[in-house]
């Protein structure tokens, strides 16, 4: 009999998780409406000088994506944690950091890639050019997923807690700060005739040190919620 | 194999047992029993290594069980109140899913022999959510059927919600395990007459 091997497992971790995601598509689809509005309520709010828009555009839609991830991280474990999955997954053995990693992965794929690929009809409103939206389809893509990794700690962290969510979101958004300068920054750069570079590296330095850290540190306040 | 000593259980303010030493050999059936609110869960997930205890040591095959948990675990199978079945996935991707995540064998026939043994069978392309708490319950059950090469099995209450078929399936599951020389730790209310070369009582509080 083969031995039970890791590949296996984190495939189906992520494959459990997002099967549910596509079943339940109204979670889904709420984060992304949650997007599209946030970053469409500005125009309406501002009125409609080009210039302006153009200007406040990439930082609109990066604080839009971040809220709207935001909005999603509490369905990361809180569904698991209710029916036992997660008291499972704690009792596998195989590292619970990797399985950890699995359902991150996961969870960016189902609520954080569609942000990505919606943020450029959300450009359109701000009449960036494609320079610009082709950098902040970029700088979604390497920050995205490091808000997935800092929010899965906050998740982890708050499993159980009463009123976990408000708790949730003073607990991530300042960690959140980082990828938010970066992220607007660089498509600000990119306008402003800078290149990007430099902000796209730092996300993806930003990306690396997440992927690092944040899967063990979920892992074990994923430990110590299920007690 | 299974060894206990001097375990002491806290749950907020209140000391639910304290001095609690046993060791159970292959082929020993252990029967946790005590009043609802006894400790009785909490020992279970003491010794599944889930919630550490306030003192004592629970040691497997001479190592402490936090020393190489992973190894631990990879003798280890837990069936608690939470049956960890997901309502959007049917039975079968619930089963499969939920056994390669936790490191247990996942083949299709397996799959569908341990449903067939659970008489779920028919109802494998169901959403979890049609059906009813007893048949959940042996969704869950079902891992045990593929557990066959994981020693110890701790089960928190596994005849709650069951007919009489499906208790009888689980009792001679249990058995047969007994019998090629694994160890059950179980917690139940009801009268369940399980042949054990050696059966153990633990009786919490008194």
């Amino acid at each position: 009999m083969n031995a039970p091997r890791l590949i296996d497992a984190l495939l189906a971790v992520a494959s459990r998780d997002l099967l549910t995601a596509l079943r339940h598509r109204a979670d889904l689809l709420t984060t992304l409406i949650f997007f599209a509005i946030v970053a469409s309520l500005f125009p309406l709010g501002v009125g409609s000088e080009t210039a302006l828009l153009r200007l406040m555009g990439p930082g609109v839609v990066w604080v839009a994506a971040l809220l709207a991830s935001m909005l999603a991280l509490a369905r990361l474990f809180a569904g698991d944690y209710a029916d036992g999955t997660l008291e499972q997954l704690a009792l596998s053995p195989h590292p619970l950091t990797m399985l950890v990693l699995a359902k991150i992965a996961a969870h960016w794929l189902a609520s954080g890639l569609p942000l990505v690929i919606i943020a450029p009809l959300l450009g359109l409103q701000f009449d960036l050019n494609a320079d610009a939206q082709l950098v902040l389809l970029a700088s979604l893509l390497l920050g995205t997923p490091t808000l997935s990794l800092i929010g899965a700690v906050g998740a982890a962290l708050t499993l159980g807690v009463r009123g976990g969510g408000a708790l949730l979101s003073l607990l991530v958004l300042p960690l959140y700060v980082p990828v938010l300068i970066f992220g607007a920054g660089a498509v600000e750069a990119t306008a402003s005739g800078l290149g990007a570079t430099a902000h796209l590296s730092l996300l993806g330095a930003l990306l690396l040190v997440a992927l690092v850290f944040a899967p063990w540190a979920t892992a074990v306040s994923v430990r110590i919620a299920v007690e | 194999m299974l060894a206990i000593k001097q375990l002491e259980c806290v749950r907020g303010e209140r000391r639910l047992f304290a001095n609690l030493s046993f060791e159970a050999a292959p082929h020993t059936l252990l029967e946790v029993r005590g009043p609802n609110g006894s400790g009785k869960t909490s020992l279970l997930r003491n010794l599944c290594g889930l919630l550490p205890p306030a003192a004592g040591t629970i040691s497997w095959r001479g190592n402490d069980i936090h020393t190489d948990a992973d190894d631990y675990r990879s003798h280890l199978t837990y069936l608690g109140h939470l049956s960890g079945v997901k309502d959007e996935l049917t039975a079968t991707e619930n089963l499969r899913l939920s056994a390669s995540s936790g490191g247990l064998p996942a083949d299709a026939d397996a799959i569908d022999a341990a449903l067939h043994k659970l008489g779920i069978r028919d109802f494998r392309h169901l959403p979890c959510k049609a059906l009813s708490q007893g048949q959940r319950r042996r969704v869950a059950l079902a891992r045990l059927c593929l557990s066959a090469t994981r020693e110890l099995w701790i089960l928190d209450e596994p005849f709650t919600a069951l007919d009489v078929a499906a208790l009888a399936v689980i009792k001679e599951l249990v058995e047969s395990h007994l019998d090629r020389g694994g160890i059950v730790v179980l917690t139940t209310h009801q009268e369940v007459a399980i042949e054990a070369r050696m059966t153990r009582r633990v009786d919490l509080g008194q």
